[in-house]
């Protein structure tokens, strides 16, 4: 199980949690897993053709996916996932 | 047995090592050896040897383990003439210094020998006392507070972030405060934007903030931009400041002055809240990542509102903005880490601060060597702009209005 953090503007799509732990072995799994518990949240995370919004950062142990392996960066028991919007305000 | 002024040179002549001006400028300039000056202030801000400390004589028992932790660090102390520089540097070696020496001849014959130096800003008596608290700290000095008097930063916002920042840089002597800002003051913003005041309802926010600033530190000269930042004034509005901090409120601004900031190479300061939440990192044109590495295409309006529609705990912005100023200052004094590369969340309800790693993106529209190539081409890379996606379609979300209801 991987705790995965939700931002405050996705909270309302997962009952209010800031945490939700889902089980998966990479970040693909974590989403796919996320998104078939909360079906809302598919929209904001991923395009039509199943890739990440580009406006959604994923961060696991504090280093964007991006830069790693992307949806099929590995995600092991434990390892912290953070999904990041950018925030507006000021 | 009493001894004569001349026993007691002569004592200090035996235990301390002399170097000549020469000697000494040749350990400055390899950075070998940390030069003291020991003379009074008032000889000090006449002129000095560049990047040397100074703790007058009186003090030097009281400042130098603050100034110089290491006892074995290379020490070149001098004086005016080279006389009470030999007693400084007795004292030091007393104190457990191992590798102390005294500049033979003083400052006098340093500039004789046309070696170079440097007078220091004058501050004003006021201004010594103003900045007291400044001026004790080694890493700021009178050096360091000159250089704050000349520096300008500009504040895009006299908002929940820009509010507090203000007031701190101001406070700190910050000598130019540009505040970009065409909005005046609402009741709705009194939570938090504490830099206003209930008499101030109705106010141009960049008048409000030149007055609160006016009072609250003379030195500082406020510049008000009472416009909207757009991309036929951006250029014109940052130019020649030192440090741009982002307090706006809306993505589209945001996006503008990222690209106009990284092509005018001026740092930029970010800080963004929602409710009770914030982010903060320091955008370093070409050394750091630029708001587009980290976020390379804006959100749907429906996943990122603004405050007048999400709502925030005013003491969120109050904290962020606190924090922009301190990388502002820390920018500006040229010390510490900033946070350029590192991307910190705050969270209010949990009290706890996280930090994430952040990279520039080879492939960024705006500040990738791809990209600037292009631009000295005059064929700049195309980058995602504003409103320019799918409309998105997000039901979910309670307590939000309509998209674009951003302010």
């Amino acid at each position: 199980m991987s705790a995965v953090w939700i931002p405050p503007v996705l909270r309302a799509s997962v009952g209010g949690e800031k945490q939700v732990a889902v089980d998966g072995a990479s970040v693909r799994e974590l989403v796919s897993g996320l998104v078939t518990r909360f079906p809302t949240l598919k929209s904001q995370l991923l395009t039509e053709e199943g890739d990440l919004n580009r406006f959604v950062n994923v961060y696991v142990n504090g280093q964007d996916v991006r830069y790693l392996a992307g949806l099929d960066t590995p995600v092991a028991d434990r390892d912290e996932v953070r999904l990041l919007p950018a925030m507006a305000g000021g | 047995m009493p001894k004569s002024y001349a026993d007691l040179l002569r004592e200090a002549r035996n235990q301390v090592a002399e170097v000549t001006p020469a000697e000494t400028d040749a350990l400055r300039e390899g950075g070998s050896a940390t030069l003291l000056d020991v003379r009074e202030d008032s000889e000090w801000e006449q002129g000095h040897v560049p990047g040397a400390v100074h703790i007058s004589k009186s003090y030097i028992e009281q400042e130098i383990e603050g100034a110089v932790p290491d006892r074995n660090a290379r020490i070149v102390a001098y004086c005016a003439g080279g006389v009470r520089s030999l007693f400084a540097a007795q004292t030091l070696r007393d104190m457990g210094y191992t590798n102390v020496a005294s500049m033979s001849g003083g400052f006098q014959q340093w500039k004789s020998q046309g070696l170079p130096w440097s007078s220091p800003v004058v501050l004003s008596s006021e201004q010594k006392q103003r900045y007291s608290r400044h001026l004790l700290i080694p890493e700021v000095g009178s050096a360091g507070q000159a250089k704050l008097l000349d520096s300008k930063v500009l504040l895009i916002g006299a908002g929940g972030l820009g509010s507090p920042a203000a007031l701190y840089l101001a406070a700190a002597g910050v000598g130019t405060i540009g505040i970009v800002d065409f909005d005046v003051v609402d009741l709705s913003n009194l939570q938090r934007q504490v830099i206003h005041g209930t008499d101030r309802i109705g106010e141009k926010k960049v008048e409000s903030a030149r007055r609160t600033i006016a009072n609250l530190n003379p030195d500082v000269k406020v510049v008000a931009h009472d416009e909207m930042l757009v991309a036929d004034n951006v250029d014109r509005i940052i130019a020649g400041y030192d440090v741009i901090l982002d307090g706006t409120d809306t993505f589209e601004t945001r996006y503008l002055l990222n690209d106009a900031a990284v092509i005018a190479n001026i740092p930029v300061v970010h800080a963004s809240v929602f409710r009770f939440e914030g982010q903060l990192t320091v955008f370093q044109p070409y050394e750091g990542p630029c708001y587009r590495c980290l976020y390379p295409t804006p959100p749907p309006p429906e996943l990122a509102p603004g405050c007048s529609v999400a709502g925030v705990l005013g003491v969120v912005p109050g904290i962020m903005g606190m924090l922009q100023a301190n990388e502002a200052l820390k920018l500006l004094l040229g010390i510490g880490d900033t946070l350029a590369g590192r991307l910190l969340l705050f969270d209010a309800l949990d009290t706890t601060f996280t930090e994430l790693k952040l990279r520039r993106d080879p492939k960024c529209p705006v500040c990738s060597e791809a990209a600037v190539a292009a631009r000295a081409a005059g064929k700049p890379l195309a980058v995602a702009t504003v409103g320019a996606d799918e409309p998105f379609v997000l039901g979910s979300v309670a307590g939000f209005g309509a998209p674009g209801a951003r302010s």
